[in-house]
């Protein structure tokens, strides 16, 4: 570096207040998680057990898949509000399908019926211009209406076809498959943002899309793969969780949406895009899960953990601010 | 000039130090500014002039020393603060709200209301009185945002005046205008010592310094070189005294392609949204110079050429390749854009510098959709130690000075090697030392063999760099001018579409 202290010098760095909330933002969530983690094991002797932490991975799979692809689309500078109502659509069409027909044709009619809308998503906000809030808000009823119809309103259930059930909960190494989906998925979503063409042409899209249209980038053709792909994974997670009770309803996935963008925001990705990464939405999701695990532990009352949860996202989003204020 | 100013002095800046981190931007900086007198301060891009700019409007406190307002110390602890004695900054950027009616952004904040409402006729007739006072000739009920810049400056200026702002800091106000507009900025400059006001004009163009200024202050990293009558400068006085070095010619030489080079960009009767049949060729190891008022359609002939906008009609060929009007296949034929606002246009700011440069590139720079990483850490320092003398790769592009920012636009251009470089004003709000080196760049790339169409709003630079100017006036080429023929005075007149002598 000291052939270049020169030229350093006349570059006029910004101030050191940018580079600490930059670092604010860099660690972030990894702090309170390690806390949060460290304060469990010792305030509950039941948290640090294998089978505990093996059923917060089993629970938050699901949530972990969704939230790695809803990374992509916050990225790309998106939003997708219709994962809950595909969730919903795909579990009770995996259900019907592998009742009906075969266990893969389930997974893989859940699966698709996720990736379907997601593109249709994609081409509404592209195509179409309709802001991608409105878009996928409007789709999500769509959707979800689409669901009662489909189940008559009612609760889907295959208990007939247990070997449905291996799907999700087959236990491999103690751990259930549907877990071990997870954290490929996790693994696959970290390297295709971070090591891919496409991964830079989404932060790109995202950090200002006109700049990166000039560049050479299919702004839109980048838009609609980030919501084919949130659109495909909630299909997934669907899929999963159908199978792993082998019941599904079609208002199942109402929460999801939220749970999903608090653990993504809460990781310390921007909702205003350009900005984010993988490992932080998934610490920010189990970060989600074990301050719901700690309540249950603990036997606090659990309205306050929905407050507890606002909260926190409010300080999540305020950090985001806080660091881009300087600009 | 200095005939309308008194000795009294409006303003004293007594020792003013600031540092922001690491960085120290102004040391011990002191500055009698004078009473009615146009104070400009001028340096390179980080010499401190917009810093103390903004340290005498309250935007910033001061780490050290004191100012003294017509001799008793003031301390500002806002803009607002500032403004009640009198001060009042004008930014860079407007900063207005655009979706308001100019005469409610004059007075936004201060409107003359009656339990909780607004006084409509009141803020009507007040504003009237105040632009009959400045001059200006503004319709107060115009949406803001839909005014030109230059417009919007001045309602900048009025809502200062509207404050009863006796001392006005100008920051750069004439960096995003152009011909007529500096014109009609100038004259409120001008207006304003006439009613006995003091301005301050942060500014990096010597020629309006030197046209405006009564007194103007040399910064050069952070401290002051000199405050003097601006009488006592020249341009090149001034350069030598910004770079501490005597300025060197500010133009390389240019060097002429070979007589048989060949076409690299031809355009054949182009028509596109504010582009009308327009036919032009730039060969290979040529700089073509595109002039021309704001509005001309120069820009949009560049993004009509990129692809960036749809052409309606014509034929755009890169050597032999159709282009087929998109950024993606004009960069896969060779073509490279430098944007004419690498904030909007360019840069991704908070993406760090590798990625920054690489972006356009990154179709050679993998293997199977993944970066080669290692490659392209190596191509981009490469690239990056030619443009800017820095290997600085992970920094995030916001942290870099705006001469080196727009060196980024450069290396991004370099890395993807193109036969056509379109370089919209690409020394866009740089100091005099990073445009040196901007200039040595074009003229090399020219070497090379790349064909450079180079769009600028500064006369200077089109004759100092193009081997051939091409004129627009309302979308079409009006004009060509090469050799002896390429004068500021033709270009101009071409420009204006008036004769040469009505143009001067």
């Amino acid at each position: 570096m000291s052939g270049t202290e020169a030229a350093g010098a006349r570059m006029s760095r910004r101030p050191s207040l940018t580079r600490l909330s930059d670092a604010v933002g860099r660690g972030g969530i990894l702090i309170p998680f390690v806390v949060t983690f460290v304060a469990l094991s010792l305030a509950s002797p039941s948290f640090l057990r294998f089978q505990n932490l093996a059923n917060i991975l089993d629970q938050q799979s699901g949530i972990i898949i969704v939230a790695a692809a809803g990374t992509f689309v916050l990225i790309a500078g998106g939003i997708d509000l219709s994962i809950g109502a595909i969730y919903g659509l795909a579990a009770a069409t995996a259900l019907n399908v592998a009742s009906s027909v075969s266990s893969p044709a389930g997974v893989v009619a859940g699966i698709a019926v996720g990736l379907a809308v997601g593109l249709a998503n994609g081409i509404i906000v592209t195509r179409f211009r309709i802001n991608a809030l409105i878009g996928t808000l409007a789709m999500s009823f769509v959707v979800s209406g689409i669901a009662a119809i489909v189940t008559r309103g009612n609760l889907v259930v295959a208990l007939d076809h247990p070997d449905f059930q291996q799907f999700a909960a087959t236990r491999i190494l103690g751990v259930t498959s549907a877990a071990w989906m997870m954290l490929l998925t996790a693994v696959a979503a970290t390297i295709l943002l971070s090591r891919t063409t496409f991964g830079r042409y989404v932060y790109a899209t995202g950090g200002n899309a006109q700049a990166a249209r000039l560049g050479g980038v299919r702004v839109n053709a980048i838009r609609v793969a980030t919501f084919a792909l949130s659109g495909a994974a909630a299909g997934l997670a669907g899929t999963i969780d159908s199978s792993r009770v082998l019941s599904a309803q079609a208002t199942s996935g109402q929460f999801l949406t939220f749970t999903v963008l608090t653990g993504i925001i809460v990781g310390g990705t921007s909702i205003l895009g350009g900005e984010g990464s993988m490992q932080r939405t998934v610490i920010g999701c189990l970060f989600v899960a074990l301050v719901a695990n700690g309540f249950n532990l603990l036997g606090l009352d659990p309205f306050y953990q929905q407050v507890t949860l606002g909260v926190i996202l409010l300080l999540a989003v305020g950090v985001d601010a806080w660091s881009r204020r300087s600009e | 000039m200095a005939t309308a100013t008194s000795d009294q002095v409006h303003l004293d800046v007594r020792g003013i130090g600031k540092s922001f981190g690491a960085t120290r931007a102004l040391d011990d900086v002191s500055i009698p500014i004078r009473s009615g007198s146009v104070h400009a301060f001028v340096g390179e891009n980080g010499a401190g002039k917009s810093t103390l700019g903004k340290i005498i409007a309250g935007v910033f406190p001061q780490d050290q020393g004191k100012l003294y307002l017509r001799s008793t110390p003031v301390v500002f602890g806002s803009p607002r603060e500032a403004l009640q004695r009198g001060i009042a900054l004008v930014a860079q950027e407007v900063a207005l709200v655009p979706l308001l009616r100019v005469a409610e952004n004059v007075f936004l904040g201060a409107e003359p209301r009656r339990s909780g409402f607004i006084e409509r006729d009141r803020l009507a007739e007040r504003f009237q009185r105040l632009t009959t006072e400045a001059g200006f000739d503004l319709d107060g009920n115009a949406i803001t945002g839909r005014l030109p810049l230059a417009q919007q400056q001045q309602v900048e200026v009025l809502r200062a005046l509207a404050r009863d702002a006796d001392l006005i800091v100008l920051d750069e106000p004439s960096a995003s205008l152009s011909g007529h507009e500096v014109e009609r900025l100038h004259e409120i400059v001008r207006r304003l010592r006439a009613d006995g006001r003091t301005v301050v004009l942060v500014s990096h163009f010597l020629q309006e310094v030197l046209a405006l200024a009564d007194t103007v202050t040399v910064l050069r990293d952070g401290k002051v070189v000199r405050t003097d009558p601006t009488s006592e400068e020249t341009e090149a006085s001034l350069i030598a005294a910004m770079l501490g070095r005597p300025a060197s010619r500010t133009y390389p030489d240019k060097h002429l392609p070979a007589e048989d080079s060949p076409a690299a960009l031809t355009i054949r009767d182009l028509t596109a949204p504010g582009v009308r049949h327009v036919s032009l060729t730039v060969r290979a190891g040529e700089i073509v110079g595109l002039a021309g008022l704001i509005g001309a359609g120069r820009s949009e002939l560049a993004r009509a050429i990129y692809g960036a906008a749809p052409a309606i009609a014509g034929e755009i060929h890169a050597g032999p390749t159709p282009l087929a009007g998109s950024p993606v296949d004009s960069i896969r034929a060779g073509v490279a854009l430098i944007p004419e606002s690498r904030k909007d246009d360019g840069l991704f700011l908070r993406r760090p510098i590798r990625e920054n440069v690489s972006l356009t590139s990154l179709a050679g720079l993998h293997r199977l959709g993944f970066v080669r990483r290692r490659a392209e850490r190596i191509q981009v320092a490469g690239v990056l130690v030619r443009v800017t003398g820095s290997s600085l790769l992970e920094a995030p592009a916001g942290a870099l000075s705006g001469g080196n920012q727009q060196k980024l636009l450069f290396a991004r251009a370099l890395l993807a090697t193109p036969s056509v470089l379109i370089a919209d004003e690409p020394t866009r709000g740089v100091d005099v030392g990073a445009k040196r080196d901007l200039y040595e760049l074009l003229v090399d790339l020219a070497t090379g063999g790349v064909a450079i169409l180079l769009i600028s709003n500064e006369m200077e630079e089109l004759l100092g760099l193009a081997h051939r100017v091409v004129v627009m006036r309302l979308g079409r080429v009006v004009a060509e001018l090469g050799g002896p023929a390429m004068t500021e005075a033709a270009i101009l007149a071409a420009a204006f579409g008036t004769d040469g002598t009505a143009a001067a």
